[in-house]
């Protein structure tokens, strides 16, 4: 290591003050002239996944899902159940890998592969902090929304590879609800981009900072915000295929949906990119709705708490909050709410959300053109 | 990010895209042809945001993995035949075929070697380019536009119209 490449990193730990300083000083590390900032840029939101699908999304979802239903969850391992990720885990490498004798080799092998990948690309675009995003692009916002069609197409691949037919109607399922339900999210988040007149993720972070807190959101931006922000919140649902909206794996009907021939680690890498996309979603609202980064408490007079909780550690904080805060909610619907049915999903997405999100946008537009 | 990791990437990506562009054409499978664009598409997409555009190489990533191939995948599976690969047509006009290979390839080369190179703008682009996008759609080039947006409507009106169903009485 060099020492410029030392001193270029070293700085803007100890500053922090200007935006993406950490990620762009990580891009300049070189170790023997490769570049390995990069890989380590990259993966960074890698770990990131899947530590937080462990602890939260594996343990949390079940103790959340047992509190709810008047249960108390896994208890038997460690005190209070909490080794039980980790025995999961063991279970899960030690397992055969089974390849069923009837599947298409080759799709049903690069399937998990394509579909993580497809989730898992989103987050280059994901601003963490003000001083760490993957790649601060200036289609930031569209690039997140339109990365998931590759999410769509490792679906089909892992549904028609298995040769199996509750996989394929749960991939069909899946596709068609993904394709049809990315219409009003995209329409949704338009009306985002309108009010901060940027696609840029860190520009629209930017924008929504001040030392009001939370009221520089654009969910309170104009009265009509909370529109765009609940119809893509519902969207979302369905996108990452969590209920109301899990027809897709719709476990009464279709035993597991496109993932029922999937076991051991191949099974693994699906559930973590399902839970990477839950995460991207619940911060992509976060960004664009919530602030993103920005801490939402108000600076009072002398007690200024606003300027205190807000920094490149504090950002990371809130965005990983705010996101858990939107997983948390995506758990409590799954254990409140009954699924729908195929063509209930259909009416709600084409005549509900779809009219409502065109609603939202014309209104959003007038807003922007003559309120100053 | 230095000239160097920027070329090695670039040749990755190109090399993608051509592989799989070739294993699209020559495979038997006709579902492997279909998965395949997939990475055709995609490697596409990196070589236009090393033409830095940007807004493209998403606007790519949209229409074509998430439009055009979810629907030829459907199409694909909807095929009688996709169970048995390996079929061949009758037709297979060889010497027309090469013939008509070799002349594009050889136009595509000799225009290749014979341009005097790139030409280049004395404008070098800044910024966001997402905005003279929309601006120049919105204004210069808004006939077009509007033109496409009436035949896609014409489209959409004539899939609704085939695909309802037929009134008793009406067959």
């Amino acid at each position: 290591m060099s020492t410029t490449a030392l001193t270029q990193f070293s700085i803007p730990l100890l500053m922090g003050n200007s935006l993406n300083a950490w990620s762009e000083a990580l891009v300049g590390f070189n170790l023997l002239g490769l570049p390995l900032g990069l890989v380590i840029l990259a993966a960074i939101p890698l770990v990131f996944i899947a530590l937080y699908s462990l602890t939260y999304g594996v343990y949390g979802e079940r103790k959340i899902s047992a509190f709810m239903q008047d249960r108390l969850g896994p208890m038997e391992v460690g005190k209070w159940g909490l080794l039980q990720t980790i025995a999961d885990i063991l279970k899960l490498i030690q397992k055969e890998d089974i390849l069923p004798t009837s599947a298409d080799r080759f799709l049903f092998v690069i399937g998990p592969g394509i579909l993580f990948v497809g989730s898992f690309m989103a987050y280059a675009v994901l601003p963490f902090s003000p001083a760490f995003i993957g790649a601060s692009l200036n289609v930031g916002l569209y690039y997140a929304i339109g990365i998931v069609a590759i999410e769509v197409v490792g679906i089909l691949a892992a549904g028609w590879g298995s040769n199996n037919k509750w996989s394929l109607y749960g991939a069909v399922r899946s596709v068609a609800q993904i394709v049809s339900y990315e219409i009003p999210a995209s329409l949704a988040l338009l009306c985002g981009a309108m009010m901060a007149g940027t696609l840029d993720m860190q520009q629209i972070n930017l924008l929504q900072s001040g030392s009001y807190g939370f009221a520089h959101f654009y969910l309170f931006h104009s009265p009509i915000a909370w529109l765009p922000f609940l119809i893509y919140f519902i969207a979302s649902l369905a996108e990452v295929n969590r209920a109301p909206f899990d027809i897709p794996e719709a476990e009464s009907e279709l035993v597991a949906g496109y993932f029922t021939e999937y076991s051991g680690m191949k099974f693994a890498v699906i559930f973590l990119a399902e839970y990477g996309s839950m995460f991207m979603v619940s911060s992509i609202i976060s960004v664009v709705f919530l602030g993103g980064w920005n801490s939402p408490l108000p600076n009072l007079g002398s007690f200024a708490l606003n300027t205190w909780t807000n920094g490149p550690v504090w950002g990371a904080f809130w965005l990983i909050m705010k996101g858990f805060f939107f997983i948390f909610v995506q758990m409590w619907l799954r254990w409140t709410l009954p699924r729908l049915r195929v063509d209930q999903l259909m009416y709600l997405c084409w005549k509900v959300l779809t009219p409502f999100a065109f609603v939202s946008f014309v209104l959003t537009a007038i807003w922007e053109i003559y309120v100053p | 990010m230095s000239t160097q990791t920027t070329t090695v990437i670039f040749y990755l990506f190109a090399a993608l895209t051509v592989c799989s562009a070739a294993f699209v054409v020559l495979t038997r499978n006709v579902i492997y042809s279909a998965f395949s664009l997939l990475f055709t598409f995609f490697g596409v997409a990196a070589l236009y945001v090393f033409l830095s555009a940007d807004f493209l190489a998403v606007t790519q990533v949209v229409v074509y993995v998430g439009g055009i191939l979810v629907l030829l995948l459907f199409g694909v599976m909807f095929t009688n035949s996709i169970m048995n690969p390996g079929q061949k047509t009758e037709v297979s006009n060889t010497l027309a075929g090469s013939l008509l290979f070799l002349g594009v390839t050889g136009g595509v080369l000799y225009s290749f070697f014979a341009s005097p190179g790139w030409m280049s703008t004395g404008k070098t682009l800044q910024g966001s380019i997402v905005g003279p996008v929309g601006f120049e759609t919105m204004s210069r080039y808004v006939l077009p536009f509007e033109m496409v947006s009436i035949l896609l409507l014409a489209a959409l009106i004539g899939a609704a119209f085939l695909a309802r169903f037929d009134k008793k009485g009406n067959s």
